[in-house]
């Protein structure tokens, strides 16, 4: 089945050879149930499609699934019913490692607190993906990493580890890291929670100009108006399931 | 290097103290594994080598091991007449064609061997007689086959080529008949024959039943006092690696036909003891690193709980769980390696003590020096331990992390 869930034939199809046209990242009927004495539904059967070089923002109030529904869209998680579909390809069926490796090159992670390895420099925090991908040689993966530092302000703070770094700034290295292996798609949890406004402001531009610079797409779980402000297309979620009324 | 190595060293090297303390068990382990099993092995092959190298490694007996067969059963296997009261025929007793035969041996490589000829004589010296072992002997063969050379405490075993109605005695027998170097002792045999015998060389080999009833004359003179002619009834072996002579006493015995027993076989029971003793040791030497290991369990179980966000992130990354495996597996690793190098080299230290530690055995004259075993098996075996318990240690907590989903903690976190 090499088929995009909600697109029917004959529009684009993947082929042998050819680019997958249709949406990046698409979910069908997506949902999932911490099983325990007193089962708890964290995401109820979503359905919908991401397109390529989108900038979607996910919002809803605390607890509702929206960050849940993101780690099941970049398959950290095992749905207990339904598929994501990545790229055209159905990540149902992939093992463990597939999965490690679908995440390793299409997808890059942002998360509420930057989680940079503390013992490492900046630059090697940037650095381990590509190294555990290894598909660089490590003087072109160093300069990728430096390149992408000096991107976002960082050029000079490469040597440094991440505690000696603000805020902001530890969320923008986290950024690099997260396009290290250059992944089509970019997922961020709640990427402005823990910061002030500005670099709130900074983190949310960076996020968009990956979109319409880089062509990438992002997908943001936030609870910050003026950050879905920025986005294409803004998706509510209560209880677990797409609230296309929902207002903040 | 590999991310995942570079990741391990990182952990490691950032808790310096946790990390000392693991690499300090092993070290102190490892070392007083090599300290105990350098001392009990010294002291077995101590114990050994006193055992053999004042016994010939094999000797070949002027017997069969198997008493020969009548020529008349030979001929009529199933004869239906039994003959009694048959005995061996009469014959001067030796080993037949000796000459050959140790040329035989002396062909074979990687020892040397001496003719014998041992009989009983009576010793008389001023009114006083004792029976003694008379062994003839060739000088010059028997320095290679035996240390009485190294034990003598007056004389030489060379004066014995010079003078050919020389004795050597022991110190012992030498202190009952109150005779020094220079007396003259009577000898007489039970074949009749006697002669007056002048010492020439004392030893001491500090058994004291050897010293007071073992001595030594010319090959000749002990064949003309024994009336044997010609005749040598034992054949002693020493070879270069005392542990070949199980092998080639089989040998010798299927060429030759005479009985040769090793000092392997003569001594087969202390082998199994000194084997016993050596399992025990080493089962108590290694669980010093048993209890080493749990330190290095305790390290790496709370760097996976202190990391256990980064286990998330690299998984949440595209780490695959067994690379997060090899990651505390790497540390056990590295724990292991560098703890057992460290221990070594203390070990090979306490070793250079102990060697020079002086001890004078109650009772005994001569300080002897603590026996030391050096040989390079006890390194491998004190490092196989040490890295078994080292990476035995790693397994449950790299498990424990490769099983860290990133989702539990990420949304702990939310």
């Amino acid at each position: 089945m090499n088929r995009g869930p909600l697109t029917p034939n004959p529009s684009p199809t993947r082929d042998e050879g050819s680019q997958w046209s249709g949406p990046i990242l698409a979910a069908e009927n997506l949902g999932r149930v911490l099983p325990g004495e007193v089962p708890v539904t964290l995401v109820q059967d979503v359905t919908l499609d991401i397109e390529r070089g989108e900038f979607v923002a996910i919002m809803g109030p605390s607890g509702s699934g929206k960050s849940s529904l993101l780690y099941l869209l970049g398959l950290l998680d095992t749905p207990t019913s339904g598929r994501v579909w990545l790229d055209g390809r159905d990540t149902s069926r992939f093992g463990e490692d597939e999965l490690a490796a679908t995440r390793l090159e299409n997808l890059g992670f942002v998360f509420q607190f930057h989680f940079l390895l503390a013992e490492f420099t900046v630059l090697d925090n940037v650095l381990l993906p590509m190294r555990r991908l290894g598909a660089r040689p490590e003087e072109k993966a160093r300069q990728r990493a430096a390149d992408l530092l000096q991107q976002f302000g960082l050029g000079d703070q490469g040597h440094k580890r991440p505690h000696q770094l603000s805020g902001g700034q530890r969320q923008r290295v986290a950024i690099a890291r997260a396009l290290a292996n250059d992944p089509p798609v970019v997922l961020a949890d709640e990427p402005t929670g823990n910061l002030d406004s500005r670099a709130s402001a900074n983190v949310r531009q960076i996020l968009h100009d990956l979109t319409r610079e880089l062509g990438k797409t992002v997908v943001a779980v936030t609870h910050d108006l003026t950050f879905a402000s920025a986005a294409d297309r803004r998706i509510g979620i209560v209880d677990g399931l797409i609230a296309p009324d929902w207002r903040a | 290097m590999s991310i995942q190595f570079v990741i391990a060293v990182t952990h490691l090297v950032s808790r310096k103290r946790p990390t000392l303390v693991s690499l300090v068990g092993i070290a102190l382990g490892v070392a007083f594994f090599l300290a105990v099993s350098s001392l009990m092995r010294g002291s077995e092959r101590d114990f050994i080598k006193r055992l053999v190298d004042n016994s010939p490694h094999l000797t070949v007996y002027d017997e069969y091991r198997n008493p020969q067969p009548q020529p008349a059963t030979l001929r009529w296997p199933d004869g239906a007449v039994e003959l009694r009261r048959v005995k061996p025929l009469r014959e001067v007793r030796g080993i037949r064609g000796h000459a050959q035969k140790l040329a035989f041996i002396e062909s074979l490589p990687g020892l040397r061997a001496a003719p014998v000829l041992v009989g009983s004589v009576v010793l008389t010296f001023a009114g006083r007689s004792e029976g003694v072992t008379l062994n003839g002997i060739v000088p010059a063969k028997m320095k290679g086959v035996s240390t009485i050379e190294d034990k003598m405490t007056q004389g030489s075993l060379e004066a014995l080529a010079a003078h050919p109605n020389g004795l050597i005695i022991g110190e012992g027998l030498a202190r009952k008949f109150g005779l020094s170097l220079g007396g003259v002792v009577n000898a007489v045999s039970p074949a009749g024959e006697s002669r007056a015998l002048k010492v020439v060389g004392i030893f001491r080999t500090g058994n004291a039943g050897y010293d007071e009833t073992q001595t030594f004359a010319l090959l000749k003179r002990a064949q003309g006092l024994l009336d044997r002619p010609d005749r040598v009834n034992r054949f002693i072996l020493q070879f270069d690696d005392p542990y070949v002579a199980r092998d080639v006493a089989s040998l010798i015995e299927a060429r030759i036909g005479y009985k040769a027993v090793s000092w392997l076989e003569a001594s087969e029971d202390l082998m199994s003891v000194l084997l016993v003793r050596n399992l025990i040791m080493y089962s108590v030497v290694s669980a010093i690193l048993v209890v080493a290991a749990f330190g290095i369990y305790n390290t790496i179980s709370t760097i996976v709980m202190e990391k256990v966000h980064d286990i998330a992130i690299l998984k949440s990354m595209g780490f695959h769980a067994r690379d997060v495996r090899r990651i505390f597996l790497a540390e056990g690793v590295l724990l292991g390696l560098v703890g057992s190098l460290l221990g070594l080299g203390l070990g090979l230290g306490l070793m250079a003590l102990l060697v020079q530690v002086e001890i004078k055995p109650p009772g005994a004259t001569d300080t002897v020096h603590l026996p030391i075993y050096w040989g390079y098996d006890q390194y491998l075996l004190a490092l196989g331990f040490a890295m078994v318990s080292a990476v035995g240690a790693a397994v449950l907590p790299a498990r424990k992390a490769a099983r860290v989903q990133p989702v539990t903690i990420l949304r702990g976190m939310g």
